[in-house]
């Protein structure tokens, strides 16, 4: 469906808080500024907690959608300050 | 007026310009305020229930980039014992909050072996929703460098040896706690 491919894919499904954001901390941790991730969750925790760990480490969602039941999220990461 | 020619000089900056300036540079100096990013948090509870909460809400900090550190006191010393998961239990006497398969009277739940039989239910409940287990949460973090503090005065009253506890807890004293806590915006007793 979205025209553009992650570079990390974080298959967090079936994960429950507050491991979601662990796995995506994880994630971007090995990543560059700037590159693509693909979170996928089940948690319904993780519709508020994805977007407000992003805002909180400068990480941009730029998309955000549901895929039966999954949590799609499409996060740029940014720069650490 | 005589400030005219200072206007003409300047006039690419508007009042919305500043505001948006004032704004941003105190937007970037708060995000700065070491007490933003730094957490206190008190575990004092032994049970098996009270071990999720300061694990999680430690790892969530330390994911939305703070420090953490957990002082582990009095009953809370169990949550980084060696020997965790045979300590971590959970009771339905003294406890109505407890979710049970069928309404049991006290006399029942207080009965010999119902306490290993309550903290089984609730592993079970918390497996079958793929909640994380406490050793993958203390796992979690230790990778995500929370620092695990145990409360040395707890330690020499109950009995502990500093080797009972697992392996990168540190020990500490009141006074070190505070030290930290007094940096921190977010202190939590739990």
């Amino acid at each position: 469906m979205s025209e553009t491919t992650e570079d990390v894919l974080v298959d967090a499904r079936e994960l429950m808080c507050p491991m979601p954001v662990m796995a995506a901390t994880k994630a971007a941790r090995r990543m560059e500024p700037g590159q693509l991730m693909k979170v996928m969750a089940t948690d319904k925790g993780a519709l508020s907690d994805i977007p407000a760990w992003a805002d909180a480490n400068g990480h941009e969602v730029v998309s955000q959608t549901q895929e039966g039941n999954d949590l799609v999220f499409m996060i740029r990461t940014g720069e650490p300050d | 007026m005589s400030a005219e020619p200072m206007m003409t000089d300047q006039s690419q900056i508007t009042e919305d310009d500043v505001r948006r300036i004032v704004k941003e540079e105190l937007g970037t100096a708060l995000k700065k305020d070491p007490g933003m990013r730094t957490g206190a948090i008190v575990a004092s509870k032994g049970t098996l229930d009270w071990a999720y909460p300061p694990l999680i809400l430690a790892s969530a900090a330390a994911a939305v980039g703070m420090d953490v550190a957990i002082f582990f006191t009095f009953y809370g010393l169990n949550i980084v014992h060696k020997d965790f998961e045979r300590k971590l239990k959970v009771d339905a006497v003294g406890n109505p909050a407890m979710p049970m398969p069928v309404p049991m009277p006290d006399l029942v739940t207080a009965m010999p072996g119902m306490v290993s039989v309550t903290s089984r239910m609730m592993k079970k409940k918390f497996s079958d929703k793929k909640v994380a287990t406490v050793g993958e949460l203390l796992d979690t973090c230790r990778e995500m460098d929370v620092r695990l503090i145990a409360c040395q005065m707890t330690v020499d009253v109950f009995g502990y040896e500093q080797s009972d506890f697992l392996e990168g807890v540190e020990f500490g004293g009141a006074a070190a706690f505070m030290a930290d806590a007094r940096k921190s915006n977010l202190t939590l007793f739990i």
